[in-house]
């Protein structure tokens, strides 16, 4: 039973809403509570602002199970402004101008059905190339 | 205003705080849809129209109108005591779309939320709404949002106009408004032009009967009261929006009423996006607010099918400069554009059976 998953990360799913560390100022996501730079205790509710650029990119043919509907689409690690590495899909592109490094910002987007037609929706960030 | 008025009006002034407007990416010519069905015969009631991305639906992309609107109101989330979505194409058929745009832009919980419908309309039923909980001081701000994947049966002429977008509006107290909402007036009757039953994939229309008894009787007459109540006249406005199912009937009706086609160019996006049915009319108004003066005057008039159309003015107030760079204009989304064919299509709005 996924419900209480999703719902569980609905927050950082729909807003890239992370954690910032009251000790190093580092911000944190996911979201884990322990600052992955100092140790210390990070609870402390953090927005991001949704703008990165692209690190690294691959293009998935074989989608897993619940995605095969998107396929084939682009998978990439995503540089946040604020420091973490995140991996999601990117979406409205371009692929012409897709490069390392290229600016993106994060859009909420419907990422699969949970189960079949019948299942739940779930939503959350994807990235999309900056508009001008 | 003239007395026995049936004009709505709040007690308090209300007005827009903020606005956002959001079109998905994908355009499909009126000529791809033609080139199928019509051997490319046959005159087009729009050049193209948006179609939304296979991961795009009204939750998404009202979440994204949303916070262009909140990043123009700058206000506070938490002082939103509504978030009300009207669309004909909410994603689920029993779960609000709503909840989850309130979650997402950090609404929740201590907030209104709750899904219209009313064809067309049903975004400016929400504005209206929210012009009542506002103006009668329940709450500061509440978010009014219009929203809709328009459905299009393959080969209906419905099919060459049915669109994706539409707009959010933070409504608020008039002395932090960019644009004064002065009043509004609804006309309705049971007039059976358009629907879609229960379970049904397609909606249904009467055809030319989606004309003069539907469309252009319900919009000639809410407007016309409205010139008349508020004793103004056509010229008295900067521009006009109509609700715009194709680019003929707002054209026309605007005639009709004695408005030049200078005033109504800037909110007629129909030709080059589409019919955004509960989108269609606000996601106009927004083009406009993105252009107009302090000063300048702006009626809107919405129509719904089953039937029944919302008058509303506005009045620009000297707050819209500073506002309305703080989010994408609604420009920047209609030329923000990737043409694609009649199978690209056919995937991305699942009209094609894969079991």
């Amino acid at each position: 039973m996924d419900i209480p998953r999703h719902w569980r990360l609905k927050k950082q799913r729909y807003a890239l809403v992370g954690e910032v560390c009251d000790h190093c100022d580092s911000k944190v996501f996911p979201p884990r509570d322990i600052c992955p730079d100092c140790g210390e205790e990070a609870k402390t509710l953090y927005s991001f602002s949704g703008k990165g650029e692209v690190y690294s990119y691959t293009k998935v043919f074989e989608a897993p199970a619940g995605f095969d509907e998107n396929a084939p689409y682009t998978v990439a690690m995503v540089k946040l402004e604020e420091g973490p590495l995140v991996t999601a899909q990117l979406t409205d592109l371009d692929e012409s101008n897709l490069e390392i490094g290229m600016p993106v910002e994060m859009v909420t987007r419907k990422l699969r059905s949970a189960t079949d037609e019948r299942g739940m929706l779930v939503y959350g960030y994807k990235f999309r190339p900056v508009m001008a | 205003m003239t007395e026995n008025s049936k004009l709505l009006q709040p007690e308090n002034p209300v007005g827009i705080i903020g606005y956002g407007a959001y079109v998905p990416k994908y355009r499909l010519p009126a000529t791809e849809v033609s080139k199928v069905w019509t051997d490319g015969v046959g005159g087009l009631p729009v050049v193209e129209k948006s179609v939304p991305g296979i991961d795009e639906d009204v939750v998404t992309m009202s979440i994204e109108a949303a916070r262009n609107a909140m990043n123009r109101a700058r206000i506070d989330v938490s002082e939103v005591r509504a978030v009300w979505v009207g669309s004909e194409s909410h994603p689920y058929a029993v779960k609000p779309t709503s909840t989850i745009v309130a979650e997402a832009i950090g609404a929740v919980p201590n907030t209104q939320a709750a899904d219209w419908e009313f064809a067309c309309k049903a975004g400016t039923e929400a504005m209206v709404a929210a012009m009542g909980l506002v103006g009668s001081k329940m709450a500061k701000y509440a978010i009014a949002i219009g929203m809709d994947t328009a459905q299009g049966r393959p080969g209906d002429p419905l099919e060459y106009t049915a669109a994706a977008g539409g707009a959010a509006f933070v409504i608020g107290p008039a002395d932090e408004a960019l644009a004064e909402i002065e009043c509004t007036y609804s006309f309705v009757t049971d007039t059976p032009d358009f629907w879609r039953r229960a379970y049904q994939k397609y909606p249904e229309h009467g055809h030319r009967f989606t004309g003069e008894p539907a469309y252009f009787k319900h919009v000639t007459e809410a407007a016309k009261y409205m010139l008349e109540t508020s004793e103004t006249k056509a010229e008295d406005y900067a521009y006009v929006v109509f609700h715009q199912p194709n680019a003929k009937f707002p054209q026309t009706v605007g005639k009709q009423l004695g408005f030049t086609p200078e005033q109504i160019k800037t909110g007629l996006l129909v030709s080059e996006i589409g019919n955004t049915y509960s989108g269609a009319a606000i996601i106009g108004l927004t083009a406009i607010l993105d252009e107009a003066k302090p000063g300048d005057r702006i009626l809107m008039v919405s129509y719904g099918s089953g039937a029944g159309s919302d008058a509303m003015i506005l009045k620009v107030t000297d707050q819209i400069d500073d506002r309305r760079k703080n989010a994408p204009s609604t420009r920047s989304y209609i030329s923000r554009r990737k043409e694609i064919d009649y199978a690209t299509y056919a995937r991305m709005r699942g009209k094609l059976t894969m079991k």
